[in-house]
């Protein structure tokens, strides 16, 4: 009790979080003096070791981690219960968007997700000059940076080219906020070549949106469809994900003898474990914690009980390769040699299929998603999800390709960042021939930092670097995941993603 | 020179330096000047199988098989040992590539590229192997929508122009110096043919860039910017001209003690091309500190 009390205090007294950071750090642990969810003794054991990691979401999940409002309800209906009456007009439809964002429930207190916004204000901006349109997204943009600011949270545009989607990439690259995060959701078939070079040149300027390949996602869900979210999971729309937990990949690798030991005992026990875990937390959430009941959200429709997915996250692929790689006595390492890169597929494919045998009650479809997991600040000798590890990334093209088979598996997202030198800057179109021929050979998302840029990606989300050496000087940040990131960049080197300049490769005159 | 094969020293999948858009860049093996400033001097020279590289190879990935020295790229750790050690500034690493072998490459790497940049060395050593490559390139369907590029000191004679420009879209020249004495100096050749390709260049509408090293003391005299100038306004005022600045990096031999290009240098001199009428002067996009 001492120790949770001197902890309270240090929260409450720390003088680099404000009021509202205090206010969430302080439920956090309040949650935490609850028991942890009933967890058989294997599991627990698991999970103190740190092989598999609950995120450190809470000890009674009480609400889902993702929520995705379907907000094309509000704007259509109202809401009887927050006393609004249907939209007519784009500002009133802005502001109806607005107050609804203050009842969206998530892990960070933030929401995730801010809407399909293109989609759902199109219907209102007839009349609405271009010149307009832009003004009051930068308005709308302003408010959600300076009321919302959590990098976490999640605008889709996309996947057809129009006024809004425009509108929203000229004001996000001239105010490079840390929020809204954004995607575009880009269909070959539908989007053209205009829209997708605004976005990689606005990649170029703010290394955001990420860019959603929207006919592989859509395959995957039914209708209303899906939404990219938080650090690009890819999710039902109006559902979401009830939790996320996660395997070390590292972790099992150590725990196991050799290759055939890690796929076939090691691997099977901790997938295992792992939804042991979720289906304890997700019974939570759904059975105890009375979420869904009374809830406005479900009665009204914004949200539907049965489209909640689990996300089945893993991370460390990197370090568990080249432990096996190591035990075999392989030199090669993860993304850069294709014996090594061909394992880590196999190890991919081979979690698909265990994590469709664990059937999930409460669960959209009763199985988890798979998800290769970004990360958390926390997370020291580990590369986040499949990614190759900072600073030894091949070039681009090759850093594609050596991901590109593991793609298929991870349904709910795999992010990866694709560093880029600031040479690119004199030439945008190499970054729109680089989105291109990614998306067309089936990268699920594709996800790019310039050098140079203030405003960077870091496990997930976006972050300013400026904000970073702020902090670091113990003055406080407004954006809530500046905290978040300020660690990652101490604790996993997030920063020393290697840019590459390009022109000096030759000087070693190394094969190829 | 070719039979369809090449000697490549490297490529690269990802090139945002080398012409419009995201290009591969096959470095050929071999150069006809001696520039003291060369930035990869190991590309100058052809080996001759001496076998003092294999001596100096920590991995044993570098062993005499008959008369040949043969790499294998298994064990070798990249080190570049056997460059420094190399007495022609060769490279033992360089693979024969056939122009199927590119062809294949190209296609697996296709839907990331804007087009394909062929380097040095000095790229029109293997004049044979260029148009050979070019031809299969714009034949293949698949591969057609390629830009073919070449990067080139301009050591060529306009018989040898006449023959690659008809499968060539573009041609980076790199012009060494104007004051012939210097030229020789600093490459160890004459620098007539090189200008006179300036002028063929521009005229078939290939010139797609042509470049300029500023070297401290040497090529950043007003008489070598005035020549610069006048050049450029000759092949045409709109002529992308590109400044780069003089670097270590790689350098081998007495050039390796000259100093670098201050980044003032080479605004300096921009400031004074851009008065003096050109269009497009462009600068190094990236400063190395
Ligand atoms: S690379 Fe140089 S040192 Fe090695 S065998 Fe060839 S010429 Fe001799
Ligand atoms: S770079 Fe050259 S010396 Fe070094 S390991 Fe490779 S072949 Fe041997």
């Amino acid at each position: 009790m001492t120790e949770t009390l001197s902890q309270l205090r240090r929260i409450a007294q720390n003088p680099t979080l404000s009021f509202k950071q205090k206010e969430h750090a302080l439920a956090v642990e309040a949650e935490n003096m609850l028991p942890y969810v009933l967890l058989d003794a294997e599991t627990r054991a698991a999970l103190d070791a740190r092989i598999i990691c609950d995120m450190y979401e809470g000890n009674a999940p009480y609400k889902p981690r993702y929520v995705l409002p379907d907000y094309e309800v509000v704007l259509k209906n109202g809401s009887a219960h927050l006393e609004l009456p249907k939209p007519e007009t784009l500002d009133e439809a802005i502001n109806t968007l607005q107050i609804a964002y203050h009842h969206v429930p998530s892990v960070t207190g933030m929401p995730v997700f801010i809407g399909h916004l293109d989609a759902l204000l199109l219907p209102f901006c007839d009349g609405v000059s271009d010149n307009e349109l832009y003004r009051k997204i930068k308005l709308f943009w302003r408010y959600i940076d300076r009321v919302l600011p959590d990098a976490f949270l999640h605008a889709d545009i996309g996947p057809t080219d129009n006024r809004v989607a425009r509108a929203i990439l000229k004001a996000d690259a001239e105010l490079k906020q840390v929020a809204p995060n954004l995607t575009f959701l880009y269909d070959p078939e539908v989007s053209g070549d205009a829209i997708l070079r605004l976005c990689t040149d606005n990649i170029i300027a703010c290394s955001k949106p990420h860019i959603a390949n929207h006919p592989v996602h859509r395959e995957v869900f039914d209708e209303p469809g899906y939404a990219i979210v938080s650090c690009y999971n890819a999710l039902p729309l109006r559902g979401g994900a009830a939790s996320l937990a996660r395997v070390n990949l590292k972790k099992v690798a150590e725990a196991s003898s050799g290759e055939a030991d890690f796929l076939d005992v090691q691997l099977p026990r901790y997938v295992n474990l792992n939804a042991r875990l979720m289906r304890a937390r997700v019974d939570y959430l759904f059975r105890q914690s009375g979420f869904f009941d009374g809830n406005f959200l479900v009665e009204e429709g914004w949200i539907d009980k049965d489209r909640f997915t689990a996300m089945f996250g893993i991370f460390a692929m990197a370090e568990a390769v080249n432990h096996l790689q190591d035990l075999a006595g392989r030199p090669g390492r993860y993304g850069h040699d294709a014996a090594a890169n061909e394992l880590g597929h196999r190890i991919s494919a081979r979690l698909a299929e265990l994590v469709g045998r664990e059937p999930m009650e409460h669960v959209w479809r009763g199985v988890a998603m798979l998800h290769a997991q970004a990360g958390l600040s926390s997370d020291a000798g580990t590369t986040p999800g499949v990614r190759i590890p900072y600073g030894s990334e091949p070039d681009p093209v090759s850093h594609v390709q050596a991901l590109l088979p593991h793609h298929k598996h991870y349904l709910s997202g795999v992010s990866e960042i694709l560093t880029l030198d600031e040479t690119v800057r004199s030439n945008p179109e190499a970054v729109f021939q680089l989105a291109k021929g990614a998306l067309q050979l089936g990268f699920r998302e594709f996800t790019a930092n310039v050098t140079g840029n203030d405003l960077v990606r870091v496990t997930g989300f976006m972050i300013r670097l400026s904000d970073v050496k702020l902090y670091n000087a113990a003055k406080g940040s407004r954006v809530n995941t500046t905290a978040l990131g300020a660690e990652a960049a101490e604790t996993v080197h997030i920063l020393d993603r290697k840019p590459r300049v390009v022109g000096l490769e030759l000087m070693a005159g190394s094969g190829v | 020179m070719s039979d369809g094969v090449a000697a490549v020293s490297k490529f690269l999948t990802w090139s945002v330096v080398d012409g419009p858009g995201n290009r591969f860049v096959l470095f050929l093996q071999g150069c006809n000047y001696r520039c003291v400033t060369c930035h990869n001097p190991h590309t100058i020279g052809v080996c001759s199988d001496c076998g003092a590289c294999v001596a100096v190879c920590p991995s044993g990935a570098l062993t005499k098989d008959g008369r040949k020295v043969v790499h294998d790229p298994g064990p070798c750790i990249s080190c570049d040992s056997c460059l420094s050690a190399c007495p022609t500034r060769a490279n033992p690493m360089v693979r024969r590539m056939t122009v199927g072998d590119v062809l294949d490459l190209l296609r697996r790497n296709a839907p990331f590229l804007n087009g394909l940049t062929v380097s040095g060395g000095e790229a029109t050593l293997h004049l044979d192997f260029l148009i050979d490559l070019f031809t299969a390139i714009k034949a293949a369907p698949d591969l057609a929508h390629l830009t073919l590029f070449i990067d080139s000191n301009g050591n060529l004679p306009a018989e040898g122009w006449q023959r690659v420009l008809p499968v060539t879209d573009g041609v980076m020249l790199d012009i060494k110096a104007f004051d012939p004495e210097r030229h020789r100096r600093l490459t160890g050749a004459d620098n007539d043919l090189s200008l006179a390709s300036a002028k063929l260049l521009a005229d078939a509408g290939k010139l797609y860039e042509l470049r300029f090293l500023l070297i401290p003391g040497e090529t950043d005299h007003p008489e070598e910017i005035a020549a610069l100038s006048d050049l450029v306004h000759e092949l045409g005022p709109d002529t992308r001209l590109r400044l780069n600045a003089f670097q270590h990096h790689g350098v081998r031999g007495p050039a390796a003690t000259w100093a670098p290009m201050p980044r003032a240098g080479v605004e300096a001199a921009a400031g004074v091309l851009k008065a003096s009428g050109l269009a497009e002067v462009v600068l190094p996009s990236v400063w190395l500190p």
